[in-house]
């Protein structure tokens, strides 16, 4: 055993981007897929892109930091009013700046629920959270004069991206701008779960207290998560906004925010691949039984929740990776 | 001389049961100190006393003369008071590579940052094999710490310790777990250290304790009953009469 440990003994890289790489090709076939195959359905794939923006932002505090919360729409919906009050009141109608603007809304919303909801553990936590969305949800059903309360938010246009683009009646426009959006923040986060602020993150989901004898601030590094996730959920909520052109008092709802939950468990918590997954599967089954059956499509979502949970509770991406995992092993 | 650490009149008690009794010490700099007693003595109570995972009903621990009583676990590392945990705490879904290099990057002020990654920092990918080399880690490198062995995880423990270069290094019972066949690779990373490092090793192995340390401090009942060379710990009276008492209630339990 030499003092000196010679370079070559470091094992090398793994091959993490050849893998991202993989990754963004699969969404960018299934968004030209989608865009070919549905072209009726778009406003349906838009709507899911938005919400994927929410769940990958939940993901980022429930998944990689493993804090509990059923309040998340109020990140995402404070970025569909800042851009939509923006926009509706302000005449600010660049869909960029709208974006840009709704992702400050969400940053912020993200600072205070952080600030609130780390102050407890576990179930009281969950509770936090649940308090967060309702007093948001009755702040903007009061602030009616700006949030148009209970009847929605409307008389929102915004312009041609970058000048160029119209938003067209069939939103081929709004389809194309969120899949830009969505890989755009696809990679900024996949750069941000394999740095060490993320290494940081996942760390204090496994054992806080240890994370403290390393001399690391857990209470701040969770803070910090929070405002990028609401980054992350202001841009969907302002995307959301500018495809739809209104936003409705659902958006900063418990349901909302209970659905992502349900989605990201669907998918598997704690990857972003899992977040995406989770929300096509949802939002898809939820179109096809509430065509088929519209009394009962939540009995035939939540048995099939019961299901994964029970039978894959890594969700569907997790227990996909490891039944993978396992054949490689077996394969070596 | 102020000493590099000190505890001044430590207090603590469980409901009626007091644990830490008027506790005070100091160490200084290239100390080799063991702390030693029968079990439920309040060694480990004393470490989470001392490190800001517990509050003191009353005292003061002191690095380099100030006071950091009211600092955090977190403040108290980085002012260079150091652990490790008698049940390893480690992140099970982490490798050892992860676990120090989190650990060194967090020493450099970089843990924040949200770009790059530890795998392309070569002096941090070097100064952290070259930390696994230490304890006998390499290969199990980029191995989930849930898969590795026991013993190997208190091997990481030392190392996640060692990352972090403090000036005073609490261990408590390093080697509790470790195989006897291994316990050569904690010796070889404790003669390791550098030697202006203060440690305070707690131990129950009494050859690992006198070929270590050149100092014993003997806790019993919350008590700081002796404090002296090693030889005369095993002559004491009221050292052989504490262990004797802890033994027969042992047996008699
Ligand atoms: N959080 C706690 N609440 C109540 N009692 C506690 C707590 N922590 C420790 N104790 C009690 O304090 C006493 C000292 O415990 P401690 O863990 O400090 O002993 P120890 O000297 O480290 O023992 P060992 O050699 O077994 O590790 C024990 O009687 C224990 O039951
Ligand atoms: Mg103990």
């Amino acid at each position: 055993m030499s003092a000196g440990v010679s370079v070559t003994a470091i094992p090398a890289q793994t091959r993490g981007w050849q893998r991202d790489l993989i990754g963004i090709s699969v969404i960018l076939i299934a968004a030209l897929a989608g865009y070919f195959l549905f072209p009726n359905n778009l406003a349906l794939l838009t709507r899911m892109i938005a919400i994927m923006l929410l769940v990958l932002s939940l993901d980022l505090v429930t998944g990689y930091c493993g804090v509990a919360t059923l309040g998340h729409a109020a990140l995402f919906g404070s970025g569909a009013y800042a851009a939509g009050i923006a926009a509706a009141h302000f005449g600010i109608t660049e869909p960029i700046t709208m974006i840009a603007i709704g992702a400050i809304g969400g940053a912020l919303a993200g600072l205070i629920s952080g600030v609130v909801i780390l102050r407890g553990h576990g179930l009281a936590q969950l509770v936090l959270s649940i308090a967060i969305i309702h007093l948001f949800h009755e702040a903007a059903n009061k602030a009616s004069e700006y949030t148009g309360g209970s009847d929605g938010l409307s008389g929102i246009s915004p312009d041609p991206i970058l000048g160029v683009f119209e938003f067209d009646l069939w939103g081929r426009t709004a389809y194309v701008f969120g899949i830009v959006l969505l890989l755009l923040v696809f990679i900024l986060l996949r750069i941000l779960v394999r740095s060490p602020f993320g290494m940081l993150c996942r760390g204090i989901r496994q054992d806080p207290v240890r994370v403290s004898a390393m001399g690391a601030s857990v209470k701040l590094t969770l803070i910090k998560m929070y405002a990028i996730s609401g980054l992350v959920a202001g841009v969907g909520g302002a995307f959301n906004a500018v495809s739809t052109q209104v936003v409705g008092l659902d958006s900063l709802s418990f349901t909302n925010s209970a659905e992502a939950l349900v989605m990201l468990v669907l998918g598997g918590v704690g990857s972003l691949y899992g977040a995406l997954i989770g929300t096509i599967a949802f939002i898809w089954i939820e179109d096809l039984v509430s065509a088929a059956n519209p009394f009962h499509w939540l009995t035939i979502v939540g048995a099939l929740l019961i299901a994964v949970v029970l039978f894959a509770p890594k969700g569907l991406y997790g227990t996909a990776a490891t039944f993978v995992e396992r054949y490689r092993r077996g394969a070596k | 001389m102020t000493a590099l650490f000190e505890v001044d009149h430590l207090q603590k008690a469980f409901g009626g049961l007091n644990v830490t009794r008027d506790v005070s010490l100091a160490l200084g700099k290239g100390d080799r100190v063991a702390l030693i007693g029968p079990n439920g003595a309040g060694k480990t109570t004393f470490v989470n006393l001392v490190t800001g995972h517990l509050r003191p009903d009353f005292g003061q621990v002191l690095m380099g003369g100030e006071d950091i009583s009211r600092f955090n676990p977190m403040r108290r590392v980085r002012a260079g008071l150091v652990r490790s945990f008698q049940v390893t705490r480690l992140f099970g879904e982490m490798t050892p590579e992860e676990h120090v290099a989190l650990a060194i990057l967090q020493r450099q002020g970089k843990s924040g940052r949200m770009a790059g990654s530890s795998q392309a920092m070569p002096d941090v990918m070097r100064e952290t094999y070259e930390i696994l080399e230490t304890l006998n880690l390499t290969a199990l490198g980029r191995v989930p710490v849930s898969e590795i062995a026991y013993g190997q995880q208190r091997l990481l423990e030392i190392a996640l310790a060692l990352a972090l270069r403090p000036k005073v290094l609490l261990l408590d019972e390093p080697a509790a777990g470790v195989p006897h066949s291994d316990t050569f690779l904690i010796e070889n990373a404790l003669a390791q250290l550098p030697a202006d490092l203060a440690v305070l090793m707690i131990e129950h192995d009494m050859d690992l304790v006198f070929r270590f340390a050149k100092r014993v401090i003997v806790l019993a009942a919350g008590e700081i009953i002796f404090d002296g060379l090693p030889v005369d710990a095993t002559n004491d009276l009221r050292v052989r009469e504490a262990y004797l008492g802890g033994y027969a209630n042992g047996s008699a339990a």
